[in-house]
């Protein structure tokens, strides 16, 4: 492998991107910054106000809430949909009719507008014309997601489960259709157990894209705001109010532009700290086991 | 340690089938001698590797029993056969030693780290890789990670046998030959049966004492490296072996003679008479043909094109259609493009539909 | 072992039931959804699909989606390709930098953008057209797009652009004429993922536009307040949103797997 040429003139070919996304993203993220120093009475009329916003902003309850509803819920989405993910694309069939199936319909939930699952969700849900609610209705189970936290809760996860698990499973399928079938000749020739053959074959090829699968998964969950507010809008009371629909109210609903623009800062620092961890954390991991003592 | 035994196998990957051109191994039967070193020598794609894996159990055949010693054991999994078998491309785990690498067939069927310990030390010092031994293994070069896949094989003391699947494929002709005489000493220390499959005829030849000769699925011939050189059963055998290969030409039997393109030649033994229909030829080695000048007795034959190798010449002449490769050491005496070709007849083969015949020494 | 299907078959049919009970309710009248239950229409109708091909303001989404995802992966891909080439044969001050800020811009939350992105594009005059939603769309698609091309660019051969250039290939026909029909399946990676991730949006979509450029989805959300029962129309849109997706995977349903990788593994 000869090392890459240094040639500067490559910038010209990364110009129109670097504009566009700039345009997108550093004009937008000014004015934010702009906002979360200042107030406003009304129209145009703004004041610089310093760390007000922040300080207001780490000590609010409002924010506390928001933030660990928000935590909770990543940790518990990535807690199933990765094992889950794993153990679907596992069983999965690696050849014949069974694999275009699986493929297709596995695929299918990923590209429906997120609004359409919110919707497809609360309808599925209802108690009066939707499947999952009526049948567990007429099982006795006291269920209505409109005004149960713990029943608006186990919807949006499920509906999570739903719609993203596919993701982790297309991708370590992926992972693990790139491995040579001689592995797992050797490791029957060698006697290795079903464990042994996840543990030392398995898992170390699919590393490089659980990493992404996890990071994904982390991410968008994290800034999730469509099919919640489509589901719950939020409640019942704040119960499944996460940190964008939070900030959508307190932009949009309420036009408290200061203390938004500082929750959106602090809410995009955190993504990007938290991302940057489990990147590191990760690759560390993958680093240690290839380079570790005996 | 077991003989193995192969009785009516046969395969195909699409299922059993009446059509003989579905079977990727044609009926074959086949013992193994405990102890032996084997080499299993065809072209790509001739059922090598399947019938390899049909020992070792990773493929159950469609058809017949595969036998250790006097037990059936065609429908045993793998991990009960206590075969070891050695891939074409490296085979390691990733994110283990070397060490633990060498030691994981040992430590998957329970045995004691004190047994493990002191076997991993001696093998990785015969193939040299004491030095990396708490390296992980996803660091090595290509063919030091061959020699953990080899490793690997070899680790087990009593197994029935190592299969090895054309295992020197991407090491280095330097190193190959090396490491092909480590697996020589090896065998003569520990006696396991060795099955060594190849497409390559110097690998097959040096390291066997037996070869089997596989095409298009068949056994075409078992033998002593000299057997296939000097007489061998079949004409691909012929070809596949020697370089340039025999010469396999069209003739017609005649009593004592045989005549090629009506020109006669006298043979040491007498044929049978054949039928019509059969397809007879003669095959002669490079080697026991000579060329004389043309006022000399022999077949007349006009030379195509010489080519000096350095230890010797490599002739290529010409009957009508049919040409013939003479190997000699020196070519001289001859004028113009004319000569007579003069046959050994020790050494000269006669062949009907592809299989070898003998006739009366008379 | 012998069980194992089921756990795939198990997982399929817990993603298609809810599609299914939709499709079911968009085939019924708004009279039977309310009064009986039942897994399958007692009365087939086709009226909830008609209602929306003979309104315009309904189809009308349709079209807006369409032309601002296109839009959307035609840029992306076009502006990806070339800056995806950079990335994987060049160094240069600040690739590592840039790559990883290009990154970041996929983590951003689109709710910390709406706002802004509102008062940007009407002060520039674009509030309420297709390209204003295409550009905001390219936030995140132009750094995936980016991501993806890198790593199937990454897995050529570097010999097969120098043998190019010595058989004297200018930069840009090389490029056009050997490189790209080398990462063709890339790029198709690439612009699946860049339709998947712009038909899907909503809340950039939905704040960037109002009559003229509405998306379809949009749409929905205002129909379910508005009329607020019409559930079977609700429904048939919804199915009518799902279409497209599922076509898409169709066509690339033999490089699915592969393209997931991404190239990377």
């Amino acid at each position: 492998m000869i090392a890459k040429q240094t040639n500067q003139k490559a910038w010209f070919m990364v110009l129109p991107v670097f504009l566009v996304v700039a345009f997108s993203a550093v004009i937008p993220l000014m004015t934010v910054v702009n906002y979360s120093f200042q107030d406003t009475f009304g129209s145009n009329q703004f004041f610089w106000v310093g760390m007000t916003w922040f300080r207001d902003l780490i000590h609010s309850e409002r924010f506390h809430d928001a933030f660990l509803r928000q935590i909770m819920f990543s940790s518990i989405i990535l807690a199933i949909e990765i094992p889950l993910g794993i153990a679907i694309a596992l069983t999965m069939p690696k050849k014949g009719w069974g694999v275009p199936v699986c493929l297709i319909s596995m695929a299918l939930p990923l590209l429906i507008p997120w609004n359409v699952v919110g919707t497809i969700w609360q309808i599925f849900g209802r108690v009066d014309i939707g499947l999952l609610g009526h049948t567990l209705a007429s099982l006795g189970f006291d269920y209505n997601y409109t005004q149960d936290p713990v029943a608006a809760w186990l919807t949006i996860i499920i509906m999570d489960v739903w719609h993203w698990t596919s993701l982790v499973v297309l991708l370590a399928y992926a992972g693990l259709c790139s491995i040579p079938d001689a592995y797992y000749q050797a490791a029957k020739i060698d006697g290795a157990s079903r464990l042994a053959v996840f543990r030392y074959i398995q898992l170390p090829k699919m590393q490089r894209v659980l990493l992404i699968a996890i990071l994904l998964r982390f991410m968008d969950s994290f800034m999730i705001y469509t099919e919640p507010f489509v589901i719950t809008g939020g409640g019942p009371g704040n119960s499944t109010t996460f940190m964008s629909i939070d900030l959508v109210k307190m932009a949009i609903g309420q036009f408290d532009l200061g203390p938004a623009a500082a929750m959106s800062l602090i809410y995009f620092l955190v993504i990007l700290l938290l991302s940057y961890v489990f990147y590191t954390v990760m690759s560390n991991i993958g680093e240690e086991s290839s380079n570790g003592g005996a | 340690m077991a003989n193995i035994t192969l009785k009516d196998i046969a395969h195909s990957y699409t299922g059993a089938s009446n059509n003989p051109d579905d079977y990727a191994l044609k009926k074959l039967n086949l013992t193994w001698r405990d102890g032996g070193a084997y080499a299993l020598l065809g072209p790509s794609g001739c059922g090598k590797t399947t019938l390899l894996n049909i020992i070792s159990g990773l493929l159950t055949p469609t058809k017949g029993q595969v036998l250790f010693n006097n037990d059936d054991v065609t429908r045993l999994p793998t991990e009960r056969r206590n075969i070891a078998q050695i891939f074409q491309f490296p085979v390691i785990y990733d994110t283990m030693t070397v060490f633990e690498n060498l030691a994981f067939p040992l430590k998957n069927r329970g045995r004691s780290k004190t047994e493990i310990e002191p076997r991993v030390i001696e093998l990785a010092k015969m193939l040299g890789l004491e030095k990396d031994l708490f390296t992980k293994a996803q660091h090595l070069t290509a063919d030091a990670k061959q020699k953990i896949s080899l490793g690997r094989g070899l680790i087990r003391q009593s197994v029935n046998a190592i299969l090895f699947d054309e295992p020197l494929t991407v090491i280095d002709p330097q190193l190959k030959w090396e490491l092909r005489s480590q697996l020589k000493y090896l065998h003569k220390q520990f006696g396991f049966t060795m099955i060594y499959v190849t497409h390559d005829q110097t690998e097959a030849l040096t390291f066997a004492d037996e070869v089997i000769v596989m095409f298009e699925g068949e056994i075409v011939q078992v033998g002593t490296p000299e057997a296939l050189f000097e007489r061998p059963e079949h004409t691909f055998v012929g070809y596949f072996i020697g370089s340039p290969g025999m010469n396999i030409v069209p003739c017609r039997l005649q009593g004592r003679s045989m005549l090629i393109e009506d020109h006669e030649i006298t043979l040491d033994q007498t044929y049978k008479e054949q039928p019509d229909s059969a397809k007879i030829e003669v095959g002669i080695r490079p080697e026991y043909l000579r060329l004389a000048p043309a006022e000399e007795k022999g077949l007349p034959v006009k030379i195509i094109k010489v080519d000096d190798i350095g230890r010797h010449k490599i002739a290529r002449v010409a009957v009508n259609d049919h040409t013939f490769h003479v190997v000699m050491p020196e070519i001289s005496g001859m004028t113009g493009d004319t000569a007579s070709l003069v046959f050994d007849t020790a050494h000269t083969n006669i062949y009907v539909n592809d299989h070898l015949i003998t006739g009366e020494q008379s | 072992m012998r069980w194992k299907w089921l756990v795939p078959a198990i997982y399929i049919f817990f993603l298609l039931l809810p599609i299914y009970w939709l499709v079911n309710m968009s085939l019924k009248t708004n009279d039977e959804i309310l009064s009986i239950f039942s897994l399958w229409p007692r009365d087939l109708t086709l009226a909830n699909y008609k209602v929306i091909f003979t309104d315009a303001s309904w189809y009308s989404g349709y079209i807006n989606s369409m032309i601002y995802v296109s839009i959307n992966v035609v840029i992306s891909v076009t502006f990806a390709l070339p800056a995806a080439y950079a990335f994987s044969r060049y160094s240069f001050v600040g690739d590592k930098h840039l790559f990883f800020w290009l990154l970041t811009n996929r983590m951003a939350p689109p709710a910390v953008f709406a706002l802004p992105f509102f008062q940007l594009y009407s002060s520039i005059g674009l509030f309420d057209t297709h390209i204003a939603v295409a550009i905001a769309h390219c936030l995140f698609n132009l750094p995936l797009a980016v991501w993806i091309l890198e790593g199937f660019m990454s897995g050529i051969p570097k010999e097969i652009d120098e043998t190019a250039f010595v058989d004297g290939y200018s930069w840009p026909r090389f490029f056009v004429k050997i490189f790209i029909p080398n990462i063709a399946s890339g790029i198709g990676v690439t612009a699946f993922f860049c339709f998947m991730f712009s038909w899907v949006e909503l809340l950039l979509a939905r704040t960037l536009t109002a009559v003229h450029a509405k998306p379809i989805s949009a749409i929905m959300t205002r129909t379910v307040s508005a009329s607020g029962l019409d559930w079977g129309v609700l429904a048939a849109a919804g199915v009518l949103t799902i279409l497209p997706g599922a076509l898409v995977i169709w066509f690339v349903r033999n490089h699915i797997a592969k393209g997931f990788a991404l190239g990377r593994v």
